[in-house]
Parts: C-alpha cells; structure tokens; sequence
C-alpha cells in the first residue's frame, strides 16, 4: 500500500519517538486522519467511551485494549482471577484442583487479596486467622508505587471498616478504593537484597489469545537489604522495587540502575540451584501470565484495531514460587540508565514489527499471524489458534531448559497434558 | 667448512646468550620486584602519614558491636573514602613491566628477539601456535565445547546431554583429575559450582568454616588500613558493575578476611616475590619486629575485588565462597600482579600476546603502533583481571572452565584470548588514527562470545 503511516501519540518518550521516525513514519495530531496512535490510558477511555462515538477505521490501530483495565487494575485482575477459578472449578477441570488445604494447585499465584472497604468483613476474618502476618495496602488506581503502605495491625487500616451503608466514606468513587493483600515476607533473596521481576508481555488479540513474552525482561532490586523486621515496614526503600521509589533512595546508582537483566537470573539460579528448578519456575512464569490473560479474556473487548503491551511484576519466594503482583497497560518508557534506553527503544521496535506488518499502512482485518523472523526479541509465549490446531506442539516446543512458553500440551484447556509434564 | 664452523659458533652464542640472558633474567626479576614493592609499601606508609591513621588498630567494644552488626551489609556503611586511593592501578604495573629490560641485551640480541617491537624487552620462551594447538588439543575445532555446542541452533543430543551426563558421572564419584580434564570442553551452568571445589579440593569442613570465622573475629576486632583501599575497590568497581553490584557486601565479607588469612602468605614460596613487611613503631628495621602488612601479603590493587566478584555467582555461603576463591587466588591470580618467568606469569602473558600478534597481524600491529597504540597498553587490564568485568559473566565463566582445566593462565588472561580479540576487530581497528579510538573499538567485550574466538584464532588462522 502506498502511503507512510501517520501517526499520532501524547506519550512524549524519545523512545517511541525514535522509532517512529527510523520507520519514516509521518506524526500528524489527533484531529487528522491517523493509522497509528500510541495512547497513554488516559486518551484510551476517552476514544473509546460511548459518548465519544469514535469509530475506528481498519487502518487505524491504537495500542490499547479498550477495556484492558480488566487485567491492569489491580481489584478487577484479582476479580478475574478468582471468577476464572471458580468457574473451571464448576467445569470439573483438572487444572482447577485443590489441594488437602483447599488451595489451588496450579491456579495458586495471586497472593490472598481482598477489596476494601467492599471485602472488609472477609479480610477481617483473614486476618484474625494468621494476626502476625504482614498485608499490602494499594490503592486501585495509582502506579509507581504511590500511595502505598504495610501494615501488621487492624488499628492501621480503621477508616475502611466503616460500614460501607454510610455514604461519608468516598468507597464509591472508585479512586479510593484499595486491595488489600497478603504480604510476601519471605521473597527470595540475592545479595541479601529483594528484587521484583518486570516483564513485557504483547498481546495482540484475546478471542483467539495470542501474546508474545519480551526475552529481555530484568530483575529490580531493592537497593536495602532486606529484612522483615516490623520495625522497618515504613521504611520503603526495604519492600518497594518500584524504580521510581528506589531512585530517591541513596544508594542509587545510575549505571546499572539496581537493574539485573533476566539472563543474569536465570544463570545465578542454575549455579546455585540448579537447572531442574530453575527451569520449573520460569515454567512457572510463564504459566502464570498465559492463565492471566486466559482468565480476562472473555471479558475483553477484543477490538480488531488493538493490540497491547503489558509490564508484568512478578515477585519470586524463597521456595522458587513465582507471584504474580500486578500487569501494568503502560508499562514505563522513561530510561533509568543507558542500558535501560537501549531496551526499551529496541522493546517498542519488537512491539512494532509485530504490531504494524512491514511498517506499512495497516489493515486490522490482518490475521495477526506475523512471519517468525519479525518477533526480534520476542518469543511466542501463547498461540491459542496453534495450540488446537494439529502438530501445534511443533512450534511451542522448546529447548530444555530454555522455556520458549507452555509446552504444547499445557495449551490444552483440558490440561490433561498439563499434569504429566507438570508431575 | 668454515660455513659449518661459523654456523656452530653462532649457535653456541646463542646458547650462551640465552643462558646469560636467563641467570641475568631472575636477577633482573628479583631487582624489579623489589624496587617496585618498596614503591608500593611508600605509597602505603605516605597514605598512612598524610591521613594520620595507622596501618591497624584494635577496634574498640563499641565499634567492634556495631561492625557485627552490621556484617551483612558492609554496603550500606558510607565511610568518608575520598582521600583514599588505590596503591596502584594495573597501567602502573604495567610500565614497571616495561622497563625490564636486561642492559647486557643491547648488543648481541638473539636474533629473533632484535624483531620484537612491543612493549616486554625480556627474551622469555614462550609457546607459539603450534605448541600452544599442542597444549589446548581440547579446545580444537572437531571437539565439543560449551560455549559453542549449546547453543540454541544446535540440538542437544549431539553434545550436550552426553556432556551433562558425564559430568554428573565425574561429580558422583569424587573424581579431581577427571573434573579437571572434563571442564577443559566447558562446564555446564549446574555443575561448574561443584566441579570448582572438586578440582580446587574444597570441600567445606567443620575446620574450614571455624577458621573463616576466626578470620571474621579477625576483622571485627582489627582495623586495617588496607580495608579502606578494599572498600573504595569494591565501590569504584564491583558496585558499578552490571553483574556484580548485588553482591557487594559479600565481596567486603571476603576481601576483609582475605587480608588477615595468614596462610596466604604460603604461596609466596613458589612466587618468586616477597610479601612487603612492616615494622612495629619505632623499630624500623629491625627484623624481629618485621611483620607482614597486610597480614596476608597482598596489597589489593585497583580493580583486586573483580577477582571474587564473578564467583559470587556460583557460591553463595560466604565460608565457600571464602575458600574457592582464596584457592584460585594462590593458584592463579597471584601471578597476573607479581614478576616472574612463569609461564603463566603476566610477564608471559604479554610477552606472548604481542608476538603472536606480531607475528600473525603484522599489519595490524605495525599500524597500531604507529599510531601509539601499542596492543599491550590496551589488552594489559583485561589480563590482569583475568577478563573479569569485560566480558559477560556467563563467557568469563567459560573461560575460567579452561584455567581450571588447563591449570594455566596461559589461554584466557590473555594471551590468546587478547589476542583472539584484536584479530576480531581487526577491520575497525586499521582504521583507527589514535589510541583513543582503538581503547573506543575495543572498550566493550559484553557481547563477545570467548569460545568461537579461541577456536578460530588457534585452529583456523593460517599460519
């Protein structure tokens, strides 16, 4: 087709700047006719609220879901989850087994969260049965690490137990509301020191599921070490890895960024512990984000003009059990270091060549099937369509100990597959 | 007839030479040694004078407390380091290096020696490419190899698996002499840990773990000034490093014990170096009242805490991770900073990265020298750290396999794998006009992968 895409965005980043340029992409405003529109999440609820009656045209492609909050908030993912438990479990599906504590198996990878103020009767209740435990408070909407707190006593969280019948408390504006989950105290340390895992995940459609998992993820260290001791619970430079938070601390350095790439994990992980369990647990990984988007599929409004690129935050224990924390829509395009640009400048790249075939005006009635030589960094975590069709297993399959996702047989909904490589 | 005669007499005088040059030669050695070592313990008394502290000093209880403290984060603690600096830097080693020179070589050179234009002036013997195709047999182009044959294009039932499994096979039956022969082609990630402490004979017992604690008591109850020079290595280098900044405190674990561990002054019976004394105040030079300073005989250079830090990656119980490395440290390291004609002495080592590249990158060195970059002022540090910190750590593990194996500096530190790694860039490195530049080219070795570049260089270059 001839013609150079046109695009528009209000994320001001050199790194997708850069790379729309290197495309001889040509920026336009918002108020022309534009092919491609990178969004922040602000300008995604606006073009596609019902007031707006924005009509998208098939050469148009923004990079947003229109309701992607369904994974990205933190009390609707946690929603979905637990709907999507529930619901395989009416199935009878071996994949939603219990064990003799009546915990999940394989489903098991959220810690123990409940809303507030709507859930404070059944978090009470929780919290009686393990009071030295510690619980994260994190308000729904905000990111960067805002606004969060620990707590380890009831007296600490007063204000969301009012009955919720009483309209002084704001609990309906959604801006207030807050999870409330199980603490992490025992996360797997290195170095003395507690780390998270950022992951990119693209997604390019939900119905059939199709996602992409970025091989460059990296490990956020905390840049104190760690210790549960409740003296230090304010101190958040101990529990929070958030990069934003652990800038302002003092020991932080701006070559490396407190940042360890995913490689770096993977081999400490072998020496020290060997290759079987460091394999099972980036299985693991990877088992976790596939059922995540699983889980809000459904309910995904799976627009043929989107296409979305997530940030995953995992947090792995000192039993290699991977957690998953939260999915963040607009992952953070501002570079801490130089590593860090460079990563993520070749990230939106990837997220491109995948996202805008060959760089030309786009079609979203396109299959979605891009040729394997334009993944770049990427490797298929999940491909739905492949997975049902025959000799799927073929091209899910990957070299021991190098995941290149679920081995065919886990993409079976019947899991069947699953338990045997599983067990 | 008179061709014959001549022909012998100039053998003989060269014979002659050589042994000269080699009596000559450990004089000259023991000269440069020495002198260079009261240039280091200078540096060290003038430190001490000009900052009124003293060499070492008994903690006091409070002091002592709040150290075991905070043992586990060392990291944390943020002592005023700026008048500190490091005693020496690995250039300066080097252009002691450089003036070795033998002044009864000035005439009557051995011939092949007159040709030699780089920076070493000491005839020392070493191998060329066929001994050294000789010597690393295992590394040749039909052998396989970790580093090569794992990757992802290959599938792994042609060498790996196999590999896996006999190793597993060395590590069940204890066997040090099959460990060391089997990570010449490369250990795998799971292994190497174990295989380490059984080609190095560590192996953790109730007597070792006691004496690293003593050697912690040590510490906490002793202050040394050469902890200051340990601390400002570590956050100069380590901590700044991609790597290795998440294991800073337990290089502070280490390092301090490391120069109070006694038993190292042991290697230097077979280091042809003497560990630098001290005297008690007031009785300079007296020898009954000569000590070793630091306890251990090593004074840590700039860039020392880089030698432990790529272990941390395989042993993360600090009495271990003591022990390994202090092992490689007197089997290996220690030459890579001391004067010697070992083999696998850093003298060597340059002396046979720039004849090897002289002699098979002629025009790339000629070039390089002319524009006064000579290849050894910009290999030299990559040598003396025995490539940690310039290559990606998972390489720098495969090439630590291969001294282990080999028992031999003789492969990475340099000289081959310098050398392996100029031919690389060889291209971009003709085009370069100043030192500068060729530091530029060559500043990053991250993404180079050691193995491939060995293997061409050794067995694929033709001679």
């Amino acid at each position: 087709m001839a013609g150079k895409v046109k695009w528009v965005t209000d994320i001001e980043k050199s790194v997708l700047i850069n790379n729309f340029e290197k495309r001889g992409w040509v920026q336009v405003t918002d108020s022309e006719d534009w092919n491609f529109y990178w969004m922040s999440v602000q300008t995604i609820r606006n073009v596609f609220s019902v007031e707006a009656g924005y009509r998208l045209s098939d050469d148009q492609i923004v990079n947003h879901f229109p309701n992607h909050y369904e994974l990205t908030r933190k009390d609707l993912m946690v929603k979905n989850i637990k709907r999507y438990r529930k619901e395989l479990e009416k199935e009878g599906s071996p994949l939603a087994e219990k064990d003799e504590n009546g915990k999940y198996l394989y489903l098991d990878f959220v810690p123990v969260t409940y809303m507030l103020p709507a859930d404070y009767n059944l978090f009470v209740e929780e919290f009686r049965k393990s009071p030295s435990s510690t619980w994260i408070m994190k308000p729904c909407g905000k990111a960067q690490g805002k606004g969060i707190f620990l707590i380890n006593k009831l007296s600490q969280i007063k204000k969301w137990s009012r009955d919720s019948k009483t309209s002084s408390f704001v609990s309906q504006s959604t801006k207030e509301a807050y999870v409330i989950s199980l603490y992490i105290n025992n996360p797997l340390l290195i170095g003395g020191r507690k780390f998270d895992l950022r992951l990119y995940v693209l997604v390019s459609t939900y119905r059939p599921l199709r996602c992409y998992m970025y091989k460059l993820g990296f490990c956020r260290f905390c840049t104190v070490k760690y210790t549960p001791s409740t003296s230090e619970l304010d101190n958040m430079f101990v529990h929070l890895t958030n990069v934003a938070i652990q800038k302002h601390g003092e020991d932080y350095n701006h070559i490396h960024g407190g940042k360890w790439t995913v490689n770096n994990l993977r081999l400490y992980l072998e020496s020290t512990r060997g290759k079987e369990v460091t394999g099972k647990l980036f299985d693991e990984i990877h088992w976790i984000i596939v059922q995540s988007l699983k889980a809000v599929a459904p309910v995904m409004n799976n627009d043929k003009h989107c296409f979305e690129c997530y940030g995953y935050d995992i947090i792995i224990d000192d039993k290699l059990k991977p957690w998953l924390i939260e999915v963040n829509a607009s992952p953070s395009l501002t570079s801490s270091t130089a590593n860090d640009r460079i990563l993520k400048y070749n990230l939106i790249n990837d997220t491109l060549n995948i996202a805008v075939p060959n760089g030309e005006i786009p079609d979203c009635k396109w299959n979605k099937s891009p040729p394997k030589e334009v993944l770049g960094n990427y490797e298929i975590l999940y491909d739905e369509e492949l997975a049902q069709g025959d000799g799927a297993d073929r091209e899910l399959r990957s070299r021991p100990g190098q995941s290149l996702g679920p081995k065919g047989g886990r993409s079976r909904d019947s899991g069947r597959t699953v338990l045997t490589t599983w067990k | 007839m008179l061709q014959e005669e001549s022909d012998l007499s100039l053998v003989i005088a060269q014979i002659v030479q050589k042994l000269k040059g080699s009596h000559l030669y450990a004089q000259l050695e023991r000269q440069a040694w020495g002198s260079w070592e009261k240039r280091i313990l200078k540096s060290l008394n003038s430190m001490c004078t000009e900052l009124s502290i003293p060499l070492a000093r008994k903690r006091p209880v409070g002091e002592q407390k709040e150290l075991l403290n905070k043992w586990n984060e060392m990291g944390t603690d943020e002592p005023d380091l700026s008048l500190f600096r490091p005693v020496y830097a690995p250039k300066d080693f080097l252009e002691v290096l450089i003036n070795l020179r033998n002044p009864n070589y000035e005439n009557g050179d051995s011939l092949s020696f007159r040709t030699h234009l780089g920076l070493i002036q000491v005839p020392l013997k070493v191998k060329d490419i066929p001994e050294l195709k000789e010597f690393f047999v295992e590394l040749g182009l039909t052998t396989g190899q970790l580093g090569i044959d794992d990757s992802t294009q290959v599938p792994p039932e042609l060498f790996e698996n196999e590999h896996v499994r006999i190793g597993q096979k060395v590590l069940a039956e204890q066997d040090s002499a099959a460990a060391q022969q089997y990570v010449r082609q490369g250990s795998p990630t799971a292994l190497r840990a174990e295989l380490w402490a059984l080609i190095l004979n560590i192996s953790s017992q109730p007597e070792d773990i006691l004496y690293y604690e003593q050697l912690k008591t040590n510490v906490i109850q002793h202050d040394l000034l050469v902890d200051s020079l340990i601390y400002k290595d570590v956050k100069l280098t380590a901590s700044n490093d991609d790597y290795y900044f998440v294991f800073e405190d337990y290089l502070y674990q280490v390092l301090l014990c490391f120069s109070r561990d006694t038993s190292v002054l042991g290697h230097f019976a077979y280091n042809s170096a003497s560990p630098p004394k001290s005297y008690i105040r007031g009785k300079l030079g007296l020898e009954e009242y000569a000590v070793f300073y630091p306890p251990n005989g090593v004074i840590p250079f700039h860039g020392f805490s880089m030698y432990v830090a790529p272990l941390c990656f395989l042993y993360h119980e600090p009495s271990k991770l003591y022990q390994i490395f202090r092992e490689m440290y007197v089997r290996f390291f220690f030459r890579l900073h001391s004067i010697s004609s070992h083999p696998s002495g850093i003298v060597s080592l340059c002396l046979l990265f720039e004849t090897l590249l002289q002699t098979y990158l002629p025009q790339l060195f000629y070039h390089l020298r002319e524009i006064g970059a000579q290849p050894l002022r910009i290999s030299f540090k990559w040598m003396v750290r025995a490539f940690s910190g310039y290559l990606a750590t998972d390489q720098l593990l495969l090439l630590w396999d291969r001294i282990l194996g080999y028992n031999s500096l003789e492969i990475l530190a340099g000289k081959i794998l310098a050398a392996a790694v100029f031919a690389f860039r060889a291209v971009n490195l003709m085009e370069v006009t100043s030192l500068a530049a060729a530091e530029a080219v060559l500043a990053d070795l991250s993404t180079l992968k050691v193995m491939p570049l060995l293997q061409i260089f050794l067995f694929a270059t033709v001679t």
